[in-house]
């Protein structure tokens, strides 16, 4: 739990309070010039309703600048920003042909395979000009390639499960596959923070959906006591099923999920599990197979492990790995097998070529550097951090770290400083954390050198200072020692 | 009874029934004492203090009693550990996915070169009729170069939704492309076909408001109408009556509702049929009853229309008619992806409120350039569209000649549907009928036709067929052997 300091947690709400009161204040206006002038929906409802795009009108669009950045480069260490002017307030913004290059610390490219590659591009093309970019068709029809089978076989066993079915999406993957597995009278008992897609996938089902206290597995113990108790509502009949879902690497807390016990509780309650890897996959691990390898579970515990190939892969799409019948199973029911086109031949072989590299086949220990580079990256970027004075959150070795922002004033200071000074950083705030909890989150990449990450820290810590968000008091001893390393 | 006890019951009756009136009487007494002492006659600030007022704040006190007093309920006793570990150890779950039976063996053709015209199957070629690769893009010269100049510049993944740095310039200059093609303000890019409809849907329609949906429609829009919660009303398939009649009665029910929000969902033309929908009575219609149209022109775009722009320029209706147009990018511009297009506000509300668009990476740019080249290409050679054409009307006249099946798609529509003529009454039987001839179609002419498959979550009822995807690649040989081997394959099966 992230404790608040009181008085961030008072001039926050403050803040907050004013940006409502000056919204609403203006709505009011907007309200009576709209009645004056003559209405002009001619009987339809409006498309956004008032307080549905409040938010947007008057909180967001003040600081859209920070958010969708264009960019003209591959998403690389380093990466061109494309700048953007606006005219009517930041209502609009429009492109400029100035780019500016900037450090990335906002892309989820882990492992580096978002640029170019000795190994993978070369393979790229050649699949591009054999298969061409799609295959208008779906997985069932005419989209299953030679290389889709590839695929599966070289991701199954890459995750070290028997077999695995891949989408040409992550979110599809979470979001049609659900359903297929619950119905009515099963039950999902899901994480507070997990993804969109899990909650969407979950609704979608007509399961009945339970909530755990995020990462808490004793929590976890007492929702499943109570409902395998209780049975389902007003019946009390029992549960058909229960699923629990978790993450791998949450990606807005940095948090690595505390896998081993929440398996021995699932294990225990007969309860089936299913583990969305979509920010560890590749990142984490001695061998890049993600939170089981690094945390020391037996993949066999997990029922249905899920991933996305958008992040350490550099390419996209999803995939559900499992036993043999599972996966069977899911090809000759999952909507998005049956329905959607299958996922893009070049994006499959930059797929199948990474693994490769990760796991040295393609001759060369590269992948192990990189994987050696993005731990002792994030470990140390981590450390510096919290040695300012920074509030830091998740787990060493998780290459995602927010850095704490709480005030929604500091949420644009801090990404337009950063980025005046060349370093690209993602900010979040509500609706994607609570309100309170405005957060700036850094992206370790194993293809950030140590001068990258040096000059970020010194920009960051710079900015920090001069926004004020270094709630922590510094390390007097080590802050000599690095601001001489810096110098 | 004998007479003695009667009269002692009579007798004790008299001496309860005195009992009791004399309780009362005393009560009263007691009472009028009360109210006629000295403080009832009291007068506070200029009021008289009548004695009836003391019993209005007695009773009152007696009800407050009551009500603070809880209603009776049966001692509540929460189940021991004891007996929740009892519970627990119990509880036998269902398996995760039903035993497999046998029907479920299909295992789809694998593909050994491109999804173009001709593609490879088992080290044979074949004609590919299983792809919606409506204009033969798969393979173009163009379309190619344009991917791997994008891939040199930008690698292939996007490491990031379109909020935090996965917004690529191309993105934007697809989306673009695509408004100034179809003419319309802006419109906004989605990195899977199928997330689009079940994202935009649920953006716009939220809990209360109406949907009013073809039952034909696909599975993508299905989950859409779910994940909305919207009221969801379904009208039969491809009827305007129906859908009138519908319209009609939403109209009466909610006339008093305000603010509610009302949408007609359709497809340009049906995956799950190949009928295309009349737009011009959908638009009187929506006109009429103040509804608002989504329309999926997945299988219209680059197909229908003079130019390709689909069903809006195939009915000449004016795209400003349809309130939001979305269509997946995987079939005639032979790229992946879909797109969204209508006006400012539909676009800049999705691109905070739709979830697939926020929660997912972005499009790899390469196939966003494809796109891109795709809509060049076809508005710099509209000679596509008529060959097409042309290909499609040869395959249905020739077809129509095969006795034992019909088709069931519109004249016009890219997708030929051939359904049974003579069901054998259950859908699983008809299945493997059709499932036989495409086996034998494959295998023995070298013609690759596909059964269209329904998942388990399908709630499309409309009756299955074998369905063959027309492109403008195909020759004109391709069409003529494509329907010479259905109709020897197809005489063999339901003739033998
Ligand atoms: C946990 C999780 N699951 C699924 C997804 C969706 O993956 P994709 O971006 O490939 O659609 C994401 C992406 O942000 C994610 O963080
Ligand atoms: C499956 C699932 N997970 C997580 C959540 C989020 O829970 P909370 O309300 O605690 O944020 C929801 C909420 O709807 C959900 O449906």
């Amino acid at each position: 739990m992230i404790a608040i300091p009181y008085l961030t947690a008072l001039t926050t709400y403050f803040s907050y309070g004013l940006l409502f009161a000056f919204g609403q204040f203006r709505d009011f206006f907007r309200k009576i010039f709209d009645w004056c002038s003559s209405n002009n929906l001619q009987g339809y409802a409006p498309i956004c309703l008032g307080l549905e795009d409040f938010y947007i009108r008057r909180l967001y669009l003040r600081i859209q600048d920070c958010f969708g950045r264009p960019i003209a480069s591959a998403p690389d260490a380093w990466f061109d920003v494309v700048e953007r002017f606006s005219n009517d307030s930041n209502k609009t913004l429009t492109r400029t042909d100035k780019l500016s290059r900037c450090l990335n610390l906002g892309s989820y490219n882990y492992l580096g395979f978002a640029a170019a590659d000795e190994y993978c591009t070369p393979r790229v093309v050649e699949t591009l000009k054999k298969y061409s970019p799609s295959t208008c068709s779906s997985r069932v029809d005419g989209g299953t390639t030679e290389l889709h089978n590839e695929l599966e076989e070289c991701v199954a066993s890459f995750v070290r499960k028997p077999a695995a079915i891949v989408f040409g999406m992550g979110y599809v993957t979470n979001s049609a596959i659900l359903p297929v597995l619950m119905g009515k009278g099963s039950l999902i008992i899901s994480d507070s923070l997990n993804h969109n897609s899990i909650v969407n996938g979950a609704r979608g089902s007509g399961a009945t959906i339970r909530v755990f206290q995020h990462n808490v597995p004793s929590h976890l113990e007492e929702v499943l006591r109570e409902q395998i108790a209780e049975g389902q509502p007003r019946t009390h009949r029992p549960w058909k099923k229960i699923m629990v879902i978790v993450e791998g690497i949450y990606s807005m807390e940095g948090e690595l999920c505390e896998l081993p016990e929440i398996i021995a509780i699932c294990k225990k309650y007969k309860v089936y599990t299913y583990l969305d890897e979509a920010h560890s996959i590749g990142a984490v691990g001695k061998t890049g197979r993600g939170v089981c390898e690094l945390l020391g579970v037996d993949t066999a515990d997990v029922d249905i492990m899920m991933g996305t190939f958008t992040k350490s892969f550099g390419s996209c799409g999803g995939y559900i790995a499992g036993s043999k019948e599972l996966v069977h199973y899911l090809k000759h029911a999952c909507p998005a097998h049956l329905y959607a086109t299958s996922i893009s031949p070049p994006a499959a072989q930059q797929i199948i070529s990474s693994i490769r590299v990760i796991l040295g086949e393609d001759g060369s220990n590269r992948g192990a550097q990189k994987l050696a580079q993005i731990r002792e990256n994030s470990n140390f970027f981590r450390s510096e951090l919290q040695k300012m004075g920074f509030e830091v959150l998740g787990d060493n070795d998780s290459p995602v770290m927010p850095i704490m922002l709480y005030n929604p004033a500091k949420i644009p200071a801090f990404s337009r400083e950063c980025l005046k000074q060349n370093v690209a950083v993602v900010t979040v705030a509500f609706p994607a954390t609570p309100l309170l909890l405005a957060r700036a989150r850094i992206c370790i990449s194993a293809s950030h050198s140590r001068e990258d990450l040096i000059k970020a820290l010194q920009v960051i810590s710079r900015v920090g200072d001069l926004v004020g968000i270094k709630y922590f008091p510094a390390e007097p001893a080590k802050q000599q020692d690095t601001s001489k390393k810096f110098d | 009874m004998s007479a003695s006890e009667r009269f002692l019951a009579n007798s004790m009756e008299t001496v309860m029934g005195s009992a009791v009136v004399n309780f009362v009487n005393t009560t009263l007494n007691w009472v009028m004492f009360a109210l006629d002492a000295p403080s009832a006659r009291a007068v506070v600030f200029g009021v008289h203090i009548g004695g009836h007022l003391f019993i209005e704040v007695f009773l009152l006190v007696v009800i407050l009693f009551l009500l603070s007093q809880k209603s009776y309920k049966p001692p509540k006793r929460p189940l021991t550990n004891k007996e929740i570990d009892e519970l627990c150890d119990e509880w036998v779950p269902e398996p995760l996915i039903p035993s497999l039976n046998k029907e479920l063996h299909y295992e789809p053709p694998v593909l050994e070169s491109a999804a173009g015209p001709h593609t490879v199957i088992k080290g044979k070629e074949v004609i590919n009729f299983a792809s919606a690769n409506y204009l033969g893009f798969i393979g173009h010269p163009k379309l190619l170069d344009s991917c791997s100049s994008s891939l040199a510049k930008y690698g292939v993944g996007s490491c990031g939704p379109r909020g935090f740095y996965g917004t690529i310039d191309v993105h934007l200059d697809c989306e673009a492309r695509i408004a100034k093609f179809l003419g319309t303000p802006d419109s906004i890019l989605y990195s899977y076909g199928l997330s689009t409809m079940f994202s935009a849907i649920p953006a716009f329609s939220k809990k209360g408001d109406i949907i009013v949906a073809d039952e034909g429609v696909h599975w993508g829009i299905q989950n859409g109408l779910h994940l909305s919660r919207s009221t969801v009303v379904y009208f039969k398939h491809n009827d305007m009556d129906s859908l009138r009649e519908t319209l009609e009665n939403i109209t009466v029910k909610y006339k008093r509702t305000k603010n509610l929000r009302r949408y007609i969902v359709v497809e340009a033309v049906y995956q799950n049929s190949g009928q295309i929908v009349p737009l011009d009575e959908i638009v009187k219609l929506k006109e009429k009853y103040r509804f608002r149209v989504l329309l999926d022109e997945s299988n219209s775009l680059g197909v229908l229309g003079s130019s390709g722009r689909g069903l809006t320029e195939h009915c000449g209706v004016p795209v400003e008619k349809i309130d939001i147009v979305t269509a997946a990018m995987g079939h005639a511009l032979a790229t992946e992806g879909g797109f969204c297009t209508g006006s400012a506000r539909v676009i800049d509300h999705q691109r905070l409120s739709s979830s697939g668009y926020v929660f997912s990476a972005s499009l790899p740019p390469y196939l966003a350039s494809a796109a891109i080249a795709a809509i060049d290409i076809l508005e710099e050679n509209p000679t596509l569209i008529t060959k097409l054409k042309n290909n499609i009307s040869l395959l249905r006249k020739e077809l129509s000649k095969i006795s034992g099946i019909t088709i069931a798609s519109n004249p016009e529509s890219p997708i030929v549907y051939l359904r049974l003529e003579k069901s054998t009454g259950s859908v699983k039987d008809d299945l493997r009928l059709l499932e036989n001839i495409a086996e034998r179609v494959l295998k023995e002419e070298s013609v690759f036709v596909v059964v269209s498959k329904r998942s388990t979550l399908d709630k499309c009822r409309l009756p299955v067929g074998i369905r063959l995807f027309v492109s403008a690649g195909h020759s004109e040989s391709d069409v003529l052997k494509a329907s010479e081997s259905l109709k020897r394959v197809t005489a063999s099966v339901l003739g033998g």
